[in-house]
Formats: C-alpha cells, structure tokens, sequence
C-alpha cells in the first residue's frame, strides 16, 4: 500500500497516529528493502527523528502548518543546508549545500518533514535512474525493471513506501515518467510555477520542480505550499497561487461539462497497444460523464525530440561547466602539477558519466560558431511552434490528454546502450517542456505484465488547477474500474 | 566622422586605425546579479554569496542600478537606448570565471549608435560608439603571491561592468588618450564609475590596424590588453603602430593576434593567435528576463541626467566669466568643478575663487598627489581667506603663506587626530602669523619715511623721471614692513612724498 500524505495527516490532526510513528514507518521500509531498490542514497535517520519530535510538539499544541504529516525525499539536485548535493555525479563528490533551495525552505517553514535524499540520473540526464554514481535505482515492484528517471529515486521511495511525499525535478519528462512507471501520480508545473532556487540546473528553459505522491489530492497540498514567486528565480510567474484543496473541494459538487482534446498522431506507431486501450478506455468513461472529446492535430510536435535535444544539451553544456575541478566538487588525483587545461580535462572526464559526456559534447557542438543558426537558432523556432500549437489547442479545450510514455516500466540494462531507444521514451512528456504548460500523469490501471500505466493530463500556463482537476476525475473512474 | 582638422602622425605613408573596448565597474552598491556587496580592496573571498562561487542552483538576479547606470551613460553619450534587450552568456573556461560562463549581451545592447566628442589641442573629433554593453566581472587571479600556486579571489566576480564599444574612428595614440579620458570624464560626470584606471575600474582593450594612407580596407589587427595606465595606454598603441609599419615595410604580414602589454618592458607579447581564439558560443541566458524598459522611465532618466562638462564648461563661460582654458580645467572633473562652485558660492566671488583653485589649489593637489576629494580644507575655510584679501586684511603674498599654513596642519591634524588645528579661527592664525597687513596710514608712514631716508640716489633718479623705481620703492617698504604694509596704501604714501 502506498501511504499517502492527507490519509497520514488526518490521522495525525486526529491523534490516531504520531509523526514517531510514521517516520518509524518510513525506516522500516527503508530497512527491509533500500538495500535493494537504492532509491534513497542517504537517510536523515537521527534528524528525522528529533525533527518528527518538534513538529509533534506543534500539532499536539494545534500549530502545526499545512505539511505537518509529509514525509519527504528530494531528490540529488536540491540545494539542502549542510546536507550533501551530489547530482548523482561523481563531479559533486564531497559537496555539502551551504544554503537551502526556495522550495527546501517553503517544506521546512510548513513543517515538512525531510527524511533522504533520492537516487537519480546523473543531473537529470536519463529515463531509467540507471545512469547515477550510487549505481541503478530499481522498481520497487520488480528489481529486474527499471523505476523511470531521472527522478527515479524519488517516484521508487514513494511507491515503496519509504515518504508520503517526493520533490523531483521535470526537464524532458523526469517526473511524469518514473510516476507513471511506479504507479503513482507526479506533476510537472507550469515553467515558472515553482522556484528553480536551489535547482542544480540541467536545461534552465526547461527545468521544473516537480512533486510526486499517492494521490492528486497529496500533490495538490505540496503544490499549494511551494508554488508561487521567488525573489530569487526571475523566472518565477506573478501569477497567484490558488489554494488548491478548497478549491478542489469546492469544484467537486459542480463540476461543469469539460472539453478533452487528443492528438491522433500521439495514438499511432510506437504505443503499447494496452496502454492505448487503458487510456481509450478513460476517454470513454469522461464521455459517459458528459465531457467532450475532440481530435486536435499538432503536427509541430513530431519534431519535439529533436528540438528538446539541441536546446537542452546546449544549454546543459553552459550550466555544467561550473564543474571544472577548480572549484566546489571533484578534481582528478593527477591535478597536481598539472597545466590549467589538463586540471579541467581529467577533472571533467573522470567526474561526468557517459549519458552527461555525450549531452555536454552535443550541447557544445550546436552552440558552436558557424552552427548555431542551424541549431540552436532553428530550435527555438520550433519551440516557437510547438508553443503556439499549445495556445491554440486550449483555445478549443480545456485539457490534452495522451499516454505518459509509450511502453511501461522496461527491464534494466535493455536501453542503457542505446540512447536513441532511451530518449524515444520521453516522446510523449517533452513538448510540455518546451511550450511551458501543465502536465501530470495520475496511474489508471495496470499491464497484463503487472507493470502500472499512467495517462498524461496537459493544461495551460498556470493552470495547475484545471489539472489537478482532470485528475481527481480520472482517478475517481480508474478506481471504479478497479471495483 | 568629421573633423575640424584631421591630425597627422609620424608615418607619412601609414594611418593607423584603431577602435577601443572600455570596460567601466559600475558603482552600483551590490553586484550585478547578486545582492553582495563589492568594494574595492577588501579582504580577498570576504564578498561572496553562493552564486558569486558558481555553486549547484544558484540563479543571477538582475540588479537595477545596473541597467538606470547604463542606460545613464547611453544617454550621455547620445545612444539610441534599446527598449527589449536581452542578456546572453559568453562560455569560456577560467578559474576566477566560477559559473564558467560570463552574463553579458551579445545580439541585443541595451545602448548602441552613439558619439564621444574629443578635444586635442588643434583640433576636435567625434568617434562612433557601436555599443554599451551590460555584463559581470570576473573574479581576480593572483599570480604573483605564492611560489607553487595561482590564488584567487572572487570579491571582483559579478560586479557591475559596461563594455563600451568604438568604432575603429581613432587615429593616432594621442586621439585614444583623448578618448579615455573623455569617457572618465563622462562616467566620473555621472557619478557612475570612479574611473580610477589603476585599481581597474576603468579598463582598456584596444584595437589596432594600419595601412597605406588613401587605402579604405582595414589592415589586419591586433587587440592589445593589459594596459592599466592611460598613458600605457597611448604607449602601447604608438608601439604596436610602430611595430606593424616596420614589419609590413619589411615584406612581412601582420599575424592577427591578442597582445599583451609589458609595461616594465615596453613592449607587447603574444597571448593567443587567431587559430587559439575562444569561440564563446553565446547564446540567449536562460535564467533572465528580457530586459523591458519603458518611455516613461527612460524620459525620468533622462531629464534627471547630470549636467554634463560640455554644458558646464559652457555655463562657467557665461555665468563666471572664465577664459575658455580655465573652464576646461575647472570642469575637468566633476568633484573639481563641484568644488569651485561651491567657493564661489561661499566667497561671493567668482574671479578670486577660480584664481584660488587654478593657482593654489591645484597646485597643491599636483605636488602632493591628492585627488579633489582628498583636499583637507573646505570651501568655506577658503573663502575665509578671500575675504580676508578682499578686504584689504592680508595681501597675495601673505595669503598664499596662509593657505600653504593651513594645508599643512590640516593634512598634520588628518595624520594626528589629537590635533586641533580644524576649527581654528583663520583670522586669528593670519594674525598669529603676523600676516595681516597694516591698513593704517600713520603706521605705514615710518616705513616709507625710513626708506625715502635710506634710498636718496634712487630718490634722485625718480624725481628726474625714472618713475619705473617705483616699484623699488615698493618692494624696499614691503620689506621693512615684513610684507603687512597694505601696498595701495605705501604706493599712495610713496606717490604723495616723491611727486
């Protein structure tokens, strides 16, 4: 069972249970079986425990604020006062934060609770968590698979029932995927919806902070605390943030006829034929209901991968080269001595991974001189396009929906060697990305290999709400399945 | 561009063409994206916050003293001021370059198309400006501070800086020097930049080409770096003219190349050839907004621009009579000509106050090396001792010994502040110093009786009509008086005993 934060926090506000014990909860979990999955790289044991202490003492007093219950994971790349950040790179080895990220600090002033820090892909940079210095993160449900990435760490610590709670992080598809791999519901919000501060940066354009729980309603109370504009992000939208669980209480009784699009081409070649009759199904149900569906094409989209590779290894390529050996993190043993240029080359070669290597060297070539116009300058047309494709659509409805990911959960070691096979699983989560809108993936239902298939619900800028709506409804019709 | 009278340099056969790249440290009172202040001189990697050390998550917040002073200098300088500029990031690897990328603008200045009028003593210039530009400094590598290692300290990394682009207008190294002290007076006018070219503030690339009088393509050039002087800065430009003539008149082919000035040595070495250069890959910073300034806040910025030395050297002109060489001088630097204003707001007079700053006061700046606002005595304790003159109590002499007695304790009282020498009554120490000058004429008679006395054969030779001894007798009674005999008075006294 995978415990979920509001059911923990009602039992808290109503003393049928303490913070102790669900921490403990959490431990012994961790202890029967992280060994194995590896999805937490470090357990805050002793803090976890005088931390669970303090928030106590403030719910027995009535004070305890709206995350009081939440035990959390963040994920490798989170900036966490004097507690390590290592990317799951090597190049970070030895780093401790000396500051807390904006989305650390809103969790900890609402009294959440920070129990590890999550397994990855090396700085983001994966779909399979196999890629990290700490070695492969596994399914919790079967070892022999792959948990998703890169927040694979974080989506395996929920659905193993480490934390009720996980922060992760959304550049191509990093939270959608591992949430629709595991079982469990992860939300990329609107670029600029959450502060990046703290955010060990991949692709700066793209980066998201993303947040994964049991329910809608468990990712909606997180969202509603660390949403909203940061000083320290100037990309942070103005935009006020809604107190999502009212709101979805309030809009439960009356809910109105909504309009559904569907792109056809996102139906076609490459998608499990269950995962298309999981979700067809779905689609089905929210007709009964009275909802509209309707086809949309966007014919932009068929160059998301493309265009999400050249702007995201270019910009990662710049974000990256903070990690030279000279300051903060790794620097190669032969350094010594030797000249300026080869301190940078033995550092960085010995420090990154393979997957990080080949994004840093394609990142540099299309930002070179004499092909940055074909490159990087034709892409951010594109991703012009496949924005305005966006805009047009929700002129016409009020959510897409499509699969999270073409195939579900695949075993390890099966695309690790081939990066076009890895990069074509993000085909369905990139262009939310690049276009900066909504997008969630709520579980619905299983394969008949066992493995959990998630439906990807996209809304507009800002509106995290409309989306978490769509979920709540899909996960009412996907539980009366299960009935 | 035009000129009044184009200038001619050594080399009847060669024109030198040369564009400047000046860099200004914006005196904004944090740093450009991080709210850290930075001030020169502090104790190294004491000024720092996470970004400024280019730590994991850290993001640039843009500073908006930086874009007002800019957008100052812009306007100053007549450029069209870009209403959406964007920043970019130039990438290059170097240990005081934490983030390992530099926050600047590249596609998009926020300041472009402007002019800078030069002055050289036959003739006046306008060079183009290509651009302002809006960027970070680096940090700082020490390399000459311990034996096996290079140091480095960041306090330097993010700070404020401009870029200010010519166009290759220059023509000879004197025009360039003309052209950087012009722009230290601007930013100085401004208030923006201190414009101190030692300590870095102001900082000077420059680029140099040659070719055959009458030629209209460009030579190939060479950027000359390292000269942090402005006077290095016209040598270094004479010396690599002087170079590529003789290289180019001895069949050879100028190399295009980054120099670097040697200052101990005189000349330039190589730093990077062509083939070495970096390619920086620029491209659109991510974590910033487009910079969006709108017509109401330009307009503000505009009207509240300082007066510039153009117009006040003009006004000066006008309002205090000046000479057009005292004006240039007195308005030379803002802090300078703030001075003399307030003299003469505070002596009531302008012509005794503009000979009070042109002689003494400037004077005493050059001998000792003091910079205006390093000056110990005030406006009003000067314009004491111009009363004092005015109204017949010391005369030149005896007020030029008063002020040097006054310097001298003042920068005494600076070293000691036990001393109590400020706020001492400035009559009282002129009459301490026996320097107030006898004003009454039963007190000046004995000595011009003594001297008659002492002087028959000149008194003689005056009467026959050799009235130039006139001035004989006078210095005679200045002397037996010590220099108080008020001198209208001895000449009116000397005038009614020998006429």
């Amino acid at each position: 069972m995978i415990p979920s934060f509001l059911s923990d926090r009602k039992a808290l506000l109503e003393g049928t249970t303490t913070l102790l014990a669900l921490v403990q909860r959490s431990l012994d979990a961790i202890d029967a079986t992280n060994d194995e999955v590896n999805a937490l790289i470090d357990v805050y044991r002793e803090e976890s425990l005088s931390e669970a202490k303090r928030i106590q003492a403030k719910v027995d007093k009535g004070e305890a604020g709206p995350l009081a219950g939440a035990i959390f994971s963040i994920k490798d790349l989170f900036a966490h006062k004097n507690h390590r950040l290592q990317s799951a790179s090597k190049i970070l080895d030895t780093f401790t934060s000396v500051y807390d990220a904006t989305v650390v600090e809103r969790i900890l002033a609402a009294d959440g609770l920070i129990l590890g820090r999550a397994n990855q892909d090396e700085f983001g940079m994966g779909s399979s968590n196999e890629y990290s210095v700490y070695g492969p993160c596994k399914h919790p449900e079967d070892y022999q698979r792959v948990p998703g990435g890169s927040s694979g760490g974080s989506a395996a610590s929920i659905a193993a029932g480490y934390c009720n709670l996980s922060l992760g992080s959304d550049t191509g598809g990093s939270v959608r995927q591992p949430a629709a791999f595991c079982g469990i519901v992860g939300l990329k919000p609107s670029y600029g919806r959450i502060s990046r501060y703290g955010l060990a940066a991949y692709a700066s354009s793209l980066d998201t902070v993303g947040c994964f729980g049991a329910t809608v309603e468990d990712v909606a109370a997180c969202i509603e605390v660390i949403a909203g504009q940061d000083v320290h992000d100037m990309t942070t939208l103005s935009t006020e943030v809604p107190s999502y669980l009212q709101e979805l209480q309030d809009r439960d009784s009356t809910t109105k006829s909504l309009r559904f699009g569907i792109n056809p081409s996102w139906f076609s070649e490459g998608l499990d034929p269950e995962i298309k009759h999981q979700i067809e199904w779905i689609l089905d149900g929210l007709k009964e209901q009275g909802h509209e569906v309707k086809e949309i094409a966007m014919p932009a989209q068929s160059a998301s991968l493309s265009t999400y590779y050249i702007l995201a290894t270019a910009e990662a390529s710049s974000n990256l080269a903070r990690y030279d050996g000279i300051h903060a993190g790794y620097r190669s043993a032969q350094s010594e001595g030797a000249k300026l240029e080869d301190v940078y080359t033995l550092s960085r070669s010995e420090g990154f991974g393979p997957e990080v290597k080949r994004r840093i060297l394609l990142g540099t070539y299309v930002l070179s001189k004499g092909y940055y116009d074909a490159y990087y300058g034709k892409a951010q047309k594109v991703r012009r396009l496949i924005q305005r494709e966006y805009e047009e659509a929700f002129q016409q409805v009020d959510a897409m929906i499509l699969p999270t990911t073409p195939t579900t959960a695949f075993k390890a070691g099966e695309k690790v060697d081939d990066p076009l096979s890895m990069y074509l699983n993000d085909i369905y989560t990139l262009a939310a990305n690049l276009s900066g809108i909504t997008a969630m993936s709520v579980p619905i239902g299983r394969h008949s290999n066992g493995m959990p298939i998630g439906i990807q619900i996209q809304t507009p800028v800002s509106d995290e709400l409309g989306c978490f709506q769509v979920g709540t409804l899909i996960e009412n019709l996907s539980s009366k399945e299960k009935q | 561009m035009s000129s009044d009278k184009e200038a001619t340099i050594d080399h009847p056969d060669f024109e030198a063409v040369i564009g400047l790249e000046v860099h200004a440290q914006l005196q904004t009172k944090t740093k450009a994206f991080a709210a850290v202040e930075s001030e020169y001189g502090e104790a190294p990697n004491t000024q720092l916050t996470p970004l400024c050390l280019g730590h994991p998550g850290t993001l640039p917040q843009v500073n908006e003293e930086l874009i007002h002073y800019t957008v100052k200098m812009g306007l100053a300088t007549g450029c069209d001021i870009a209403k959406r500029s964007i920043f970019a990031r130039k990438n290059y690897f170097y240990p005081d370059l934490p983030k390992g990328y530099q926050i600047s603008q590249y596609e998009t200045p926020i300041c472009f198309d402007g002019e800078i009028e030069i002055t050289l003593p036959t003739y006046k210039k306008r060079i183009g400006l290509t651009r302002i530009h809006m960027e970070e400094d680096s940090g700082k590598s020490l390399h000459d501070q311990d034996p096996y290692h290079s140091l480095i300290d960041l306090n330097r990394a993010g700070s404020s800086l401009i870029e200010i682009v010519s166009e290759p207008d220059i023509r000879t190294p004197q025009e360039a020097y003309a052209y950087l002290t012009r722009i230290r007076q601007i930013v100085q006018y401004l208030d923006i930049c201190d414009g101190n070219m030692e300590e870095g503030s102001l900082r000077c690339d420059a680029n140099v080409s040659v070719r055959p009088r009458g030629q209209k393509a460009f030579g190939t050039r060479t950027e000359l770096k390292n000269m942090n002087s402005f006077r290095n800065v016209e040598k270094a430009i004479q010396y690599e003219i002087d170079r590529q003539i003789a290289l180019i008149q001895d069949g050879g082919e100028v190399m295009q190349e980054t120099l670097l000035w040697d200052p101990n040595a005189m000349t330039t070495r190589s730093m990077r050839s062509k083939e070495e250069a970096h390619d920086y890959r620029y491209f659109p910073e991510p974590d910033l907004p487009p910079i969006v300034l709108d017509e109401a806040w330009l307009h503000s910025v505009k009207i509240a621009l300082p007066e510039l030395p153009d117009v006040r050297r003009a006004r000066f002109i006008e309002q205090y009579s000046l000479g057009i060489d005292d004006a240039m001088t007195l308005t030379d630097q803002r802090a300078l000509a703030d001075y003399f204003e307030s003299l003469v707001e505070a002596s009531g007079d302008a012509k005794a106050s503009s000979a009070m700053v042109l002689s003494n006061v400037l004077r005493v700046l050059n001998e000792r090396g003091w910079s205006i606002e390093q000056f110990p005595l005030t406006s009003s304790e000067l314009a004491q001792i111009i009363a004092l003159k005015r109204d017949g109590k010391v005369n030149s002499s005896a007020q030029t010994t008063l002020f040097m007695e006054l310097v001298n304790r003042a920068a005494n009282s600076a070293l000691d502040p036990t001393s109590k020498a400020k706020g001492v009554n400035i009559e009282d120490l002129a009459k301490e110093l026996d320097l107030i000058q006898v004003s009454d004429d039963s007190e000046i008679e004995p000595f011009v009786d003594q001297v008659i006395a002492q002087h028959p054969e000149e008194v003689a030779r005056y009467k026959e009509g050799k009235t130039a001894l006139m001035g004989f007798f006078m210095g005679q009674v200045m002397k037996v008086s010590r220099g108080q005999a008020n001198p209208e008075l001895a000449q009116s006294l000397l005038r009614k005993k020998l006429d």
